[in-house]
């Protein structure tokens, strides 16, 4: 009864201290929302103000995004939806297909690629965007939608996870497909990718999530602002002579709300996913 | 003329062949890899290196200078983003290493509810972009006295601080920040390390009548170790590569180097300065410095040792 009781306070305790956290951890995105709906001047009036005030509050931010002055923040929304949706589609394809060579099979040179991939994730990208840049110049491909996907699509890091995933597959099911007469890449898709959903579950909010908020390469790769992603364009917004707030804010709203919605329709996946492919120190 | 239909048949048996190969399937799947990795990571890779002894006069007008942009980097600014770096990563490791782990441990614990709930929200932060996050935590560490943060402050008695022009206070923005975005991830990494410690181990020390913080010392601290050594690779890797938590707050004005870190520092000198070279060495010189620091870390924590060992 008294140890009962001491447990329950404890669950008490812990729950209160989370809803805690969870509000701090929560209001700079409900501050972010809250200012969407003011005006600059409203805005820096009372700093305090943060509560729903409808006679102060209006959409006239959101108009001037979609119709005023900013409405190039709609190409901006485009071009990022279409970026992150074919680099995700593009790099869950081909690391999978790595991954999944890495992890299944065993070859010669296996170790050696292996390897390779390790490098890969251990050295810093950012020392590489020069020659990167003289090479997307170089391929005619600056300014494009290929050129800020193309030198990242086959992700280290997802190729990593995808190996550690299928490495504990039971081979099997691939055996069991040669006797029917697969094709290797048959058995790939029709019986190994299928069970790897969880894997491409947790990938999928992975890779878009870093290619949707992914910033210092399509900083240098897009020149004009009609071909800005939303990271690039909201950064444009900000300059040394006093700010846009008002699109600003309304604009960064926008912006996270594409990865919240995938984050929610993912979000089992991505946590079982995540765990059962084991990070592995 | 027997032989006509020779040719094609034994190339289409020999295409047969090649997809049903598990001999060479592996190297098919594999081939993407390969081909990025030339392409865009070992040529880049060899080309910035070359660029780092090279003074870079136009887009293929380049000259060998030895050693000269290396003794360039001997200078105040790059010191003071390396000191920003420095400053900046052990920090965050500070907040981003032990606060996770009681959140997840809290968050395994079998008292807690709700753990699904928590656990998304807190990761939530991590879906945002710098840029984006950097907009409002901006906004809430404005230089009035009517922003946020100052409102505060002055409410309790404190001074209102002018967040962006002090070393120490433009510090502490970017600390925050990038805290504030990447606890959720390590508390995700730290969750699943603890889903797989065996239950038994738990119940076999509650019979020898350990109490929790023994247990948390003798059995979740260990065993985590693999993870936490992952999630303290990743924080110095990131911490020494970080370019939005101080593009967001400072534009080319910043005053002092406030600000200033390594890959800006490159950006910097690259793109908005045209000194490729320059560019190049700060590069190779920030890739010995991350691998070094990973390198004599890993051994600290005895990686190298056999797997069995761990």
């Amino acid at each position: 009864m008294n140890a009962n009781h001491k447990r329950s306070l404890l669950t008490v305790l812990m729950i209160v201290s989370f809803i805690i956290v969870s509000l701090i951890v929560l209001f700079p995105l409900y501050y972010m929302l809250m200012a969407s709906f003011k005006s600059s001047r409203e805005l820096f009036r009372n700093g305090l103000d943060l509560g729903i005030r409808l006679d102060l509050m209006n959409l006239e931010n959101y108009r001037l995004l979609f119709l005023g002055q900013g409405s190039i923040y709609l190409y901006w929304y485009f071009n990022s939806l279409c970026i992150t949706f074919l680099y995700t589609i593009g790099a869950l394809f081909f690391s999978s297909l790595v991954g999944y060579g890495l992890g299944a099979y065993d070859f010669k040179g296996k170790n050696v690629i292996f390897t390779m991939v390790l490098f890969v994730m251990m050295i810093p990208l950012e020392i590489l965007i020069l020659p990167l840049y003289k090479l997307i110049i170089k391929l005619g491909i600056i300014n494009t939608y290929f050129g800020v996907i193309l030198p990242f699509t086959v992700s280290p890091m997802a190729i990593f996870f995808f190996r550690q995933y299928t490495s504990g597959l039971s081979k099997e099911f691939m055996d069991a497909g040669r006797i029917d007469g697969c094709t290797e890449f048959g058995i790939f898709f029709k019986i190994m990718a299928p069970l790897m959903k969880p894997a491409f579950g947790a990938m999928t909010i992975l890779l878009a999530m870093q290619n949707w908020n992914s910033f210092i390469w399509p900083l240098i790769v897009l020149r004009t602002n009609t071909m800005f992603t939303l990271p690039i364009g909201l950064a444009s917004l900000m300059s040394p002579y006093g700010n846009n707030y008002d699109m600003l804010i309304a604009g960064a709203v926008l912006a996270v709300i594409p990865i919240i919605i995938l984050f929610v329709f993912y979000q089992r996946a991505f946590i079982s996913g995540l765990s059962s492919g084991g990070v592995k120190g | 003329m027997p032989n006509l239909g020779a040719g094609p048949k034994l190339s289409a048996s020999r295409l047969k062949k090649f997809f049903y190969s598990s001999k060479t399937a592996p190297y098919l799947f594999v081939s993407p890899f390969i081909l990025s990795f030339l392409i865009f990571f070992l040529y880049p890779s060899i080309s910035t290196i070359i660029m780092s002894f090279q003074e870079v006069l136009g887009f293929s007008a380049t000259r060998f200078i030895g050693f000269s942009n290396y003794n360039r980097l001997l200078n105040e600014h790059f010191f003071n983003a390396l000191q920003t770096n420095t400053t900046f990563t052990l920090s965050t490791l500070m907040i981003l290493i032990p606060l996770p782990l009681l959140f997840a441990v809290l968050l395994n614990s079998k008292l807690m509810k709700g753990k699904n709930f928590f656990r998304a929200v807190i990761f939530v932060p991590a879906l945002t972009s710098v840029i984006v996050a950097g907009v409002a935590f901006r906004l809430m560490f404005g230089e009035l006295d009517t922003a946020f943060v100052n409102s505060i402050f002055l409410k309790i008695g404190l001074p209102a601080q002018k967040w962006t022009l002090n070393y120490a206070t433009g510090m502490l923005v970017m600390v925050i920040l990038a805290a504030w975005r990447f606890a959720g991830i390590n508390m995700i990494y730290y969750l699943s390390g603890l889903q797989n410690i065996p239950e038994e181990l738990y119940e076999s020390a509650d019979i020898d009548g350990a109490n929790t913080f023994t247990k948390l010392r003798m059995i979740t601290l260990p065993l985590l170790k693999p993870i936490i050594i992952y999630t303290l690779t990743i924080g110095i890797f990131d911490g020494y590569r970080m370019f939005g938590e101080s593009y967001v707050y400072w534009n080319e004005g910043m005053p002092g180097d406030i600000g200033l870190t390594i890959v800006r520092y490159i950006y910097q000198q690259a793109f908005q300065r045209n000194d490729m070279g320059l560019g190049s060495a700060i590069g190779i010189t920030l890739l010995v410095i991350v691998l070094v620091i990973n390198l004599i870390q890993l051994k600290c924590f005895g990686l190298f040792k056999k797997d069995g060992e761990r």
